[in-house]
């Protein structure tokens, strides 16, 4: 119910906003919803949404597996640690539009270079977190799979995975909207489709109604994927503390 | 230094540990086991009784191979061990019947079914640790511990912390659960009481560093130790504990 009221707030405050800046500077949502749907109607949302989505799901996929790997390596083994650490605080603070221009000077303007580069942005902040977890690892909860031969794959899926299962799910979160950013970059750089490049294209138009219904769009979706995936996972894999005592 | 591999085809745990030292903060060595040797038979039942704190659980954790680093040989029996730790140590996030089935896959669902039903779980199976009592916690530990069908038990002051009554009737359930299934167990406790009911063999722990101060064999069976038999044993072992520590 608050989460209505504060949406209709959202949209009066569009309104009035629009009224007073003017449709050039601010189209209504009326304007909006129109834009998006001739866009819909031509298909190009549909080729360019599904062209953006495709990107982020690849680059986060990538980011989370290698992230969450190198992780657990850092937080478990210290040596790997004090070797990965300088790496890692490099990475972490080399600015996005740094790692993309380089990715596509070094890749050429190629969909490889542009996932990696994205990845590349997305992976320390997995490692930091997911090492975190590893670090937290509870030391009787090993022992007790080790005294009772826990083979290594079951131990890692029942015993470590549900430990690292909250720090996963904060890089998954914060992830996915920081991809998704990125993403847009990349394809403004040097993509000939997805959100970014239409973007880019109403950008040298001074389009702001299509800047807006390409923008809102894709948070539709990305908000879609949070509630009908990300939450339910969550809530799955959390029953266990929701009823316990 | 020390060889912890379980050996041959023996079913003797045979433990020499002439050893075990830690090193403080301050990088002082202190020694917290010296010449603790001793050998139980298949299906013997040695209780362990000393001060806390005088380095038990240490014992313990060399013999179940979590510990390594000391001096001395263990050799276990062949197969699986068995352990209940002084917390529970369950998986919070699986269910009691889950925690008990990803220890032992092999489990099949009668005997699971008997084991529940022993130890009173039969109700819980389907909760998860958090909605347990303690009490009920233990009995999970005892029932994964029991599911393994293990050729070595180890049992680390299993009922600590709980009230009388309960701990007196958790005693009984493991008594009859080693009846029925004998294993070698190896049972740590700062409860003589709980010692003496048990044990075949007990055994009297010095301060730290923990060395065996006497080793007692209990003839009588588990089973017809009557309170009179009890009560004559633990004044005979609180004497002797008195005269060997003055």
């Amino acid at each position: 119910m608050l989460r209505l009221l504060s949406l209709a707030l959202f949209f009066a405050a569009w309104l009035i906003g629009s009224t007073l800046a003017g449709p050039q500077m601010l189209p209504g949502p009326a304007a909006v919803a129109q834009a998006i749907l001739a866009e819909a109607r031509s298909g190009a949302l549909f080729l360019n949404l599904g062209a953006t989505l495709a990107r982020v799901a690849l680059a986060f996929a990538l980011a989370m597996t290698l992230g969450t790997a190198l992780g657990i390596l850092m937080g478990r083994a210290p040596a790997a640690d004090r070797l990965g650490d300088p790496w890692l605080l490099i990475l972490l603070n080399l600015p996005a539009l740094v790692v993309v221009v380089l990715a596509y000077i070094w890749g050429g303007l190629t969909e490889t270079a542009a996932i990696a580069a994205v990845a590349v942005n997305k992976l320390p902040n997995t490692v930091v977190t997911v090492r975190e977890g590893a670090r937290a690892l509870d030391p009787t909860l090993d022992e007790m799979a080790r005294v009772f031969a826990m083979p290594r794959w079951r131990a890692f899926r029942h015993v470590v995975l549900p430990q690292l299962f909250p720090y996963l799910a904060a890089a998954a979160r914060s992830g996915l909207s920081l991809v998704w950013k990125i993403v847009l970059v990349v394809e403004l750089l040097g993509r000939p489709n997805g959100v970014g490049f239409e973007i880019g294209i109403a950008f040298q138009l001074f389009d702001v109604t299509r800047i807006l219904a390409y923008a809102l769009s894709f948070t539709a979706v990305v908000l879609a994927i949070e509630t009908f995936l990300v939450q339910p996972l969550e809530r799955r894999a959390s029953r266990w503390r929701l009823r316990s005592a | 230094m020390n060889d912890a591999r379980p050996v041959g085809d023996s079913d003797l745990l045979d433990v020499r540990i002439v050893r075990k030292a830690f090193r403080s903060a301050s990088g002082e060595r202190a020694d917290v086991l010296r010449d603790v040797a001793f050998t139980l038979a298949h299906g013997e039942v040695g209780a362990f009784v000393g001060p806390s704190g005088c380095g038990k659980t240490t014992m313990l954790r060399i013999i179940a191979g979590l510990d390594q680093e000391f001096d001395g040989a263990v050799a276990r029996p062949c197969g699986a061990i068995g352990m209940v730790f002084q917390e529970p140590r369950l998986l919070p996030w699986r269910t009691v019947e889950d925690n008990v089935r990803l220890i032992a896959p092999a489990i099949d669902a009668a005997t699971l079914g008997a084991l529940f039903a022993t130890l009173g779980l039969v109700t819980h199976r389907a909760h998860f640790p958090g909605e347990l009592s303690l009490g009920l916690a233990r009995r999970v530990a005892l029932a994964r511990a029991f599911a393994v069908e293990p050729k070595l038990l180890i049992l680390d002051e299993p009922f600590t912390s709980l009230d009388h009554p309960l701990a007196a009737r958790l005693r009984d359930e493991l008594a009859m659960l080693v009846e029925r299934r004998p294993v070698t167990t190896l049972l740590v406790t700062h409860d003589l009481d709980e010692a003496v009911r048990l044990a075949d063999r007990l055994f009297l722990l010095s301060a730290r560093p923990a060395r065996i101060l006497a080793a007692m064999p209990i003839r009588q069976q588990r089973a017809v130790r009557s309170e009179e038999v009890v009560a004559s044993l633990k004044a005979t072992i609180a004497r002797q504990q008195r005269t060997l520590e003055a």
